[in-house]
């Protein structure tokens, strides 16, 4: 923090303004250390009570349901899991997809685009337990599809709530695509379909899986939207109009237990859910590190 | 580099028939040093049968608007074949937009339209029944900012054309080599065309872009201020480029660099404030213009 002063009659810096500035600096410090706080402690937390849960039968064994005895392991939820975002996934991403290029492609500055975008922005903000509750009363009170509570019910709460989020990023990602881009395919005599998919999709493409990898790390870890949709159950059953497991589920279910065997094995799901929207993550980091749009 | 490109299927790049097919002649100008050499050995050739490549393009009271605003007023202009045209004048003159009414590209822009009349030959561009893709195959564009397509490598850029078309050609890599060989590309390229295009450098970019047009087989080439981003030497590149380049098509360039105008043109538009001035030969225009504001303008009085 030297400064050297001119020949020119520049004034060197007051003595006062470089106290400002180190006070400032040490109180930024401070914030961003005590933000990272929490953090730390969720980790330490998470792998300080997870870890002891894990083992093999932990990830291959269904809950049992017994209070008692061996309460099990979380197979049932991490294939729900699985199951429902998989679901989720293939309705919300391409559904996301065409709807920001429409927006971006088609729909421009018009009226109705700017319709949709302040919806999906409204949508964006919605808690998460209104989408539970709308699938809940539109499709599992009526028995929609023959049973209740069922994963499917659970995977749509769950692409509702992606859909905003899927939304948002692919528009972000396709509204940096050059227009340069554009006009040079529309320029070759490229029908506006053929610009869309030869050239804005795959220049678009790395933004565009990291944005949808973000979205399901953000539907995964959701619980509400599936409490009273897709239900709580022990078994694995990889059929969709049954009730399904999942981990934020599981979690729920057991972390309100008197037994602590069953407090443990909501921390180990805790944990196993945490690594997996992390490794999400960071795929979508790799993804994102191949874009060559700025 | 070899001059003579044929890149039409019907008479493909071979360089043991390039001396006997017949070499339009363009102008006095060639630019070329081996060039003027081909064409001497064809000379009698030409002129027992010129061979007309080129395509003329006409603007009959053409208007351009950007919403209400009328960009461009009542511009009537003819581009002569295999003639390179500049297109000068300050900038906002309108010149650009002109220019992308020839191939409808200036439409694409939200809420432009254009009115009057682009011959291509005696064909009406704006006719009800033409489809805009045939005119965009038809009249190539080269931009002012180098844009290969980022996901593609060199070869695929320059078929890009191709797919984009859904046009079928029975030899992709022989149209690729002949498109790279008329921008000038070829040798600097050859051993790396699986690479990504935007791996070259500014000019070399451009230069692929070109050839990108050019694989197309269109009539005319527009190009838009083609080097304003790019340094004097491959600048001169393109400038060479462009003498080549006459043999086959009818050019357009729009530049805000007078000398360039100069250099690489035949005639020369002058334009201010959306209407055209004067259109002449271009030493005419530098030299000895009608209107006394085209006399200010490359003289450097204004813009």
């Amino acid at each position: 923090m030297s400064t050297t002063p001119s020949s020119v009659a520049l004034e060197p810096t007051g003595g006062r303004r470089r106290q400002t500035d180190r006070v400032m600096r040490v109180v930024l410090l401070v914030l961003t250390l005590v933000a990272l706080v929490p953090l730390v402690l969720v980790i330490v937390k998470l792998l300080g009570s997870g870890l002891k849960a894990l083992s093999w039968k932990f990830f291959t064994t269904d809950p049992t349901g017994s209070f008692l005895g061996d309460p099990g392991g979380i197979k049932s939820a991490i294939l729900g899991t699985l199951e429902i975002i998989a679901v989720a996934s293939a309705f919300s991403i391409p559904i996301g997809i065409g709807v920001a290029l429409y927006l971006v492609e088609y729909g421009k500055a018009g009226r109705f685009a700017s319709v949709v975008r302040y919806f999906v922005d409204v949508l964006t903000g919605v808690p998460s337990i209104v989408f539970g509750l709308f699938v809940y009363a539109a499709l599992v009170v009526s028995k929609v599809g023959g049973s209740g509570f069922a994963g499917w019910k659970g995977a749509l709460a769950v692409a509702l709530l992606m859909l905003p989020v899927v939304t948002r990023s692919a528009e972000v990602v396709l509204l940096l695509v050059p227009d340069d881009l554009r006009e040079a395919a529309l320029a070759l005599g490229a029908p506006r379909w053929k610009v869309v998919w030869r050239v804005v999709l795959p220049t678009a493409k790395p933004g565009l899986i990291t944005g949808s990898l973000l979205a399901i790390a953000r539907g995964a870890g959701e619980t509400a939207p599936l409490l009273f949709t897709a239900a709580i159950v022990q078994g694995t059953t990889y059929n969709l109009n049954a009730r399904m497991n999942s981990l934020p589920a599981q979690i729920f279910a057991d972390v309100g237990q008197a037994q602590d065997r069953l407090v443990t094995r909501a921390w180990g799901a805790a944990l196993t859910l945490v690594t997996m929207i992390l490794i999400l993550n960071i795929v979508a980091r790799l993804y994102s590190r191949r874009s060559r749009l700025s | 580099m070899t001059e003579d490109v044929r890149i039409h299927p019907d008479s493909p790049v071979k360089e043991s028939s390039v001396s006997t097919e017949p070499e339009p002649q363009a102008g006095p100008d060639l630019g070329g040093g081996s060039l003027a050499r081909l064409t001497a050995e064809n000379a009698t050739a030409e002129r027992d049968q010129p061979e007309q490549t080129g395509h003329t393009i006409t603007l009959e009271n053409v208007d351009a608007y950007y919403g209400d605003a009328r960009a461009v007023k009542g511009v009537n202009l003819e581009y002569a074949a295999n003639r390179v045209t500049a297109m000068i004048g300050p900038s906002g003159c309108g010149k650009s937009t002109l220019v992308r009414c020839i191939n409808r590209m200036h439409e694409e822009i939200p809420g432009a339209r254009c009115e009057g009349r682009v011959l291509l030959d005696d064909n009406d561009l704006y006719d009800a029944g033409v489809d805009v893709t045939a005119v965009r195959r038809a009249i190539g564009m080269v931009f002012q900012k180098p844009n290969p397509f980022p996901t593609m490598s060199i070869h695929d850029n320059v078929a890009a054309g191709l797919r984009l078309t859904s046009k079928r050609s029975d030899d992709v890599g022989e149209l690729v080599e002949a498109s790279l060989r008329g921008a000038g590309l070829w040798d600097e390229v050859k051993d790396r065309l699986e690479t990504p295009g935007i791996g070259l450098s500014g000019g070399q970019q451009q230069r692929l872009c070109i050839a990108r047009a050019i694989a197309n087989e269109p009539e005319v080439l527009l190009m838009d201020e083609p080097c304003s981003a790019l340094d004097p030497i491959a600048t001169l590149k393109i400038e060479e480029l462009i003498h080549e380049l006459k043999q086959r098509y009818t050019i357009v360039i729009v530049t805000h660099n007078m000398q360039q105008a100069a250099r690489v043109s035949d005639t020369t538009a002058f334009m201010l404030m959306g209407e055209l001035v004067e259109h002449a030969d271009t030493e005419k225009i530098f030299t000895n213009p009608d209107d006394p504001r085209t006399e200010e303008y490359v003289t450097g009085k204004f813009g």
